[in-house]
């Protein structure tokens, strides 16, 4: 097949993107907007004089051979985007302990801040890693090369750009304020693009497999694309003021709104955060102990009760508000019956260590993933548990839903990722281990004791303070003030400012194993079988 | 289960189509009601769009990302009406594009904040939250009273709006730029304009203490001693916004 195959598809979806960037820095008005049109004009122009350049090239033949080049720069982008989102939180969490650090300038204030620890961490650091995985994994599971030569560049940088120009606009005061669905139209169009690239590259990877069946990690990477394209779409439906302006509104008003919102909010976790990882862990937790995933069964079970289920569970974010109650009574019915299939999950992983449990001893890219899927079992219960109306009315508005977004982002987003990094830069760069195991070792205790001080924190602060709020005394007015609520969450800002900080230093030493790594001595290389993959059993 | 289960997993696109529906499901069953059900959203005096200065100050809100640490909903638990007054009606977020329902109370919830405070006690507030509020973790926002309101964008802003389903007139729109400007200034004596287009219900007044020029915090001021305070909820009886 020729190389160039896919060359006119990508030129014909990025044309409209590079006009889109030209009328930006052509009509608008404000600063930052316009920096913005520049970018997008100067990345998609440099792409497409790339491709332009590529038609003229003599036909070359593909190779037979995993396309592995687009996870290595994944990786990269993973960790990159993990030490900047990292570090804003961070920063974030020294502001509410010390608020003379926002600057109280326009760009250094937490509310214009924080999305940019979110977008970072969510979008810059999980989705480089579920892209960088999922690509690497589909091949290896398949039995077959990427269906495609150019769409894998167009569809990480594409996601990468979106990444970056949601991040520089936050600053700048370009946002639509809809938590987790902050970048602006413009923004919002770009990742559509790259994202249709990427469902389309798997399914056309997928139909090009030569094992009968599509593996379960598989099953999750694609619900995760399919389920976040329908997301996005719905719920950044906006009415943009003019090509002039950032600014749009919403399609959506009041209570639609706010259901839209969660429904949104609630299943990026569940599938960004969630199924994306579980395919994760489906294919690194079995390929790094040398055991087969424990039940086929519970996979099947686990698979579709979360893609059914999850969907249900948003409304769980408005108890007690102007939403109809028979909303927020399904949403907690279904909240309740999601942990059958969580635990199910979690139940599988753990279990597939079995016959191999000194490997979490001596190898600490296992140790990463067992506690990962432990903190998952943890953080499933108690999102569950939250979901229960009486519960809720102590947990919501607290910082106690801080805490357990946290308990999953750190100890089961950020740890599987690590440990499943650990595994796949010696393998994808040819090392024969990673750099230092010393090393990965500090990176999972400085991980694991920052993430334990945030959550214990971030309990003990959300509680504390939903419990002042609801104290009355025997004459029936409050006891306290809001500002004496405010007081006393002092010391656990301090401390969650601490634990940030841990989890922080250990990510920069992954991020400097991982280059020494990447940097270091390679193995032998064999000498590439004449059929490549169709010769080897599948990985 | 699993012999089914086993022909499914070897056809890619039927899976993928699988997916799509099973997911679709839970935003089928409970996003699309809440557009047909008439009884979602109350119907309730006083509710009307919001001015263009209230706008732009929402604009402003919504910029700075204040609902990282405000709600703008008072649930139905006494603990909540008790300290912030009634609970929130969904009619009175009718009109706001994007909600502002907020999931974090860091600061107290502000969908009764409209009136409780002086537009000085406002303007001090958000200067320096701590000269007003020793022990407040708030960033400061003395910016805004030293930055120009932005007004050239707000006839289209009103239009995007109303092709979002708020009903804007075309008067409304025509005079989104003027109406900004006479509702800060109480001295211009257009206040007859603005009652004709949005009612009586509107204050018009300098809400920064600098009359001499409109800026980003005489529209958030103007925002904020908004919130809360359309609905009529004198009349309202219990029985007819049961949901």
């Amino acid at each position: 097949m020729d190389s160039r195959a896919d060359i006119w598809p990508c030129i014909l979806a990025m044309v409209p993107v590079f006009i889109l960037g030209i009328a930006i820095v052509g009509w608008g008005h404000d600063v930052a907007y316009v920096m913005h049109g520049c970018l997008i004009a100067a990345v998609v122009g440099w792409g497409l004089v790339w491709l332009i350049g590529r038609l003229t090239d003599p036909p070359r033949s593909i190779p037979f051979a995993y396309n592995d080049e687009i996870s290595k720069w994944g990786i990269m982008a993973t960790f990159v985007w993990g030490v900047i989102g990292f570090t804003v939180g961070d920063i974030l969490a020294w502001q509410l302990a010390i608020p003379e650090l926002n600057g109280d300038t326009y760009f250094s204030n937490f509310g214009r801040i924080r999305p940019v620890h979110t977008t970072a961490v969510i979008f810059g650091f999980a989705g480089n890693a579920l892209i960088a995985t999922s690509l690497y994994v589909v091949q290896r599971t398949s039995r077959a090369r990427l269906a495609a030569e150019h769409v894998p560049w167009v569809v990480l940088v594409g996601y990468n750009l979106f990444c970056v120009l949601a991040i520089t606009g936050y600053p700048f005061g370009i946002t639509q304020s809809k938590e987790y669905a902050e970048p602006e139209w413009y923004a919002d169009l770009i990742l559509l693009v790259a994202w249709v690239g990427y469902l389309w590259l798997y399914l056309a990877t997928l139909a090009r497999r030569a094992e009968p069946h599509i593996y379960v990690s598989n099953w999750y990477y694609l619900s995760f694309i399919i389920v976040i394209a329908m997301l996005h779409t719905v719920n950044n439906l906006a009415v943009p003021i003019s090509i002039s302006e950032p600014k749009s509104y919403p399609l959506f008003a009041g209570v639609q709104d706010a259901m839209t919102q969660w429904w949104y909010g609630h299943n990026a976790v569940g599938f960004l955060l969630t199924a994306g990882f579980l395919g994760i862990m489906y294919y690194f937790m079995p390929k790094s102990v040398g055991r087969p995933i424990f039940s086929y069964r519970l996979s099947i079970l686990g698979f579709w009760g979360i893609t059914f289920l999850y969907l249900w569970a948003g409304s769980h974010h408005l108890h007690y508000t102007a939403l109809p109650d028979w909303v927020q009574y399904l949403g907690m019915s279904m909240s309740i019956i999601l942990l059958v299939p969580s635990w199910g999950s979690v139940l599988n992983g753990i279990l597939t260590l079995n016959g191999a449990w000194d490997k979490v001893r001596t190898d600490p890219a296992v140790r990463f993933m067992m506690v990962a899927v432990l903190f998952y079992g943890l953080t499933t219960f108690e999102g569950s548990f939250m979901a229960i109306r009486p519960v809720n009315t102590l947990s919501h508005y607290t910082d106690w839903t801080v805490g357990h977004v946290h308990a999953g982002a750190l100890g089961w987003v950020a740890f599987m990722t690590f440990g499943a990094m650990y595994k796949m830069v010696p393998w994808i760069w040819r090392r024969g281990s990673t750099y230092s195991l010393r090393l990965e070792a500090w990176h999972f205790w400085l991980a694991l004791s920052g993430s334990l001080i945030y959550v214990g924190a971030m309990w003990n602060s959300g509680i504390t303070q939903s419990l002042m709020w609801q104290t009355y005394d025997e004459t029936g007015a409050f006891v306290f003030a809001f500002i004496d609520t405010v007081d006393a969450m002092r010391p656990y800002y301090f401390a969650r400012a601490i634990g940030g900080l841990l989890f922080l230093i250990g990510g920069c030493i992954g991020a400097f194993n991982i280059y020494k790594t990447v940097n270091g001595p390679a193995l032998v290389q064999p000498v590439p079988p004449r059929n490549g993959p169709l010769s080897l059993p599948a990985e | 289960m699993s012999a089914k289960h086993q022909k499914l997993e070897r056809h890619g696109v039927a899976f993928a189509t699988m997916i799509l529906i099973v997911a679709s499901l839970g935003g089928l069953f409970e996003i699309a009601p809440l557009f047909t059900i008439e009884n979602t959203i109350e119907e309730v005096e006083g509710m009307r769009p919001y001015t263009p200065l209230e706008l732009a100050g929402r604009d402003i809100y919504v910029r700075e990302g204040c609902y990282a640490c405000h709600s703008q909903m008072i649930r139905t638990l006494r603990s909540d009406v008790d300290r912030y007054g009634h609970f929130s009606l969904a009619a009175e977020s009718m009109y706001g594009h994007p909600h502002q329902w907020g999931s974090k109370r860091t600061g107290p919830d502000l969908a009764r904040i409209g009136g409780k405070y002086t537009d000085v006690w406002q303007v001090a507030h958000l200067e320096n939250p701590r000269g007003v509020v020793p022990g407040s973790v708030m960033p400061g926002y003395a910016f805004l009273a030293n930055t120009r309101l932005g007004t050239t964008h707000l006839a289209g802003a009103l239009r995007a709006l109303r092709r979002a389903g708020v009903p804007y007139t075309d008067i409304q729109i025509e005079y989104a730029e003027r109406h900004a400007i006479w509702q800060a200034d109480k001295e211009a004596e257009y206040e007859d304009s603005l009652v004709d287009a949005y009612g009586t219900n509107v204050n018009v007044r300098d809400f920064d203490g600098d009359p001499q020029r409109l800026t980003e915090m005489d529209a958030l001021v103007a925002y904020l001693q908004v919130l809360g305070t359309l609905a009529n909820l004198d009349d309202l009886v219990l029985e007819d916004i049961a949901r």
